[in-house]
């Protein structure tokens, strides 16, 4: 049998706000995918969605970490900690 | 208005040995997601088994528990179909045994939800849910594998002849289920057999595969008349508890 290409799964639980990478898996197409993680990955309830996608179609980031990364750390105007928020304004 | 205790035996009895048989295929699936599915329907079906054995015991009144009666009967006391018994053989024949069972298992409870044997509705809503998706899958499967390559074409036409005259039994009623749909407890099969055929001939045309023409129907189990299968699934399921009554672990 020729080896069925790998699919990544990604799963909305039903209080998430959006789709969680959970793992990885065989199937010959997207159908048989989606009811393969159907049975691997929500065996306990834990999704109200699925998202599959080839493997072969996700682009990593490939450079050294430190220089790709690094060069956001000192610019702390990116950071909002300079605002002094009135105290009605909750949870921000 | 309570179902009778036969009527009971018969519907556990089915989902029992089918989930021991698809719990054979554990561990040797083609490929692990397979495996994994496989694994959830034999759950799925011994957990509606437990429910049916559980009541048919009741119903009973001897003080026979859901072990007692999966455990402690011989071949010729089970009711079950003897398509649920036929072995797993290769992928086409236990998928083609499902698609026949599940599309009977899915109308059947779907009429279930109407019986005036509560106790048997509320189990039918329960595994309604599961055969649902049970059907889906093995339809799919049927449909993906007949339509596939020509070598799975033709061992799921081959599956699908060999398995014919095991469904016959499915939708013909023994006196028990006449009795179980008079009563106004089980669905009237005559009912469900057209039911059972349209979903059968709609799938297999989409799957590329033929409809049997042959109708000539294998028939007993209902009545306790089995295949030499189940006698050797009895020897491996009940092995322990024969050997050493009562053991828990």
């Amino acid at each position: 049998m020729k080896e069925w290409p790998l699919w990544e799964v990604f799963i909305r639980s039903k209080q998430g706000l959006s789709h969680k990478h959970v793992g990885s898996l065989h199937a010959a197409d997207a159908a048989m995918a989606i009811e393969n993680a159907r049975d691997v990955y929500c065996r306990r309830n834990e999704g109200i969605s699925i998202w599959v996608v080839e493997s072969k179609y996700i682009h990593a980031s490939t450079e050294d970490q430190e220089a790709f990364f690094d060069p956001s750390n000192d610019k702390v105007y990116r950071h909002p900690t300079f605002y002094k928020l009135p105290d009605e304004v909750k949870h921000m | 208005m309570p179902a009778s205790f036969f009527y009971v035996l018969q519907l556990g009895d089915n989902a029992l040995i089918l989930s021991h048989r698809l719990s054979q295929w554990c561990g040797h699936g083609p490929v692990l997601e397979q495996d994994i599915a496989l694994t959830n329907i034999a759950l799925d079906l011994l957990g509606q088994a437990r429910l049916l054995l559980t009541y048919a015991g009741e119903l009973e009144g001897q003080g026979r528990s859901e072990d007692d009666l999966a455990y402690f009967r011989d071949a010729h006391q089970f009711r079950n179909v003897l398509l649920v018994e036929q072995p797993n053989d290769d992928w086409a024949h236990t998928i083609v045994r499902q698609f026949f069972f599940d599309a009977y298992h899915y109308y059947h409870y779907q009429a279930l939800l109407h019986s005036r044997d509560e106790r048997l509705a509320a189990i039918a809503e329960k595994a309604l849910k599961e055969v649902t998706y049970h059907l889906r899958y093995s339809s799919e499967w049927t449909i993906r594998l007949g339509d596939g390559t020509e070598e799975s074409h033709r061992r799921m036409q081959t599956a699908v002849d060999d398995l014919w005259m095991f469904t016959g039994e499915l939708t013909t009623p023994i006196p028990i289920e006449r009795e179980a749909a008079e009563a106004g407890v089980g669905p009237d099969l005559t009912q469900i057999k057209p039911q059972w055929e349209a979903k059968v001939r709609e799938v297999l045309q989409e799957a590329t595969l033929a409809f049997p023409t042959s109708s000539w129907m294998q028939s007993g189990g209902k009545e306790g008349r089995h295949t030499e299968h189940l006698g050797y699934i009895l020897a491996e399921m009940q092995f322990l508890q024969r050997a050493y009554p009562g053991l828990q672990w």
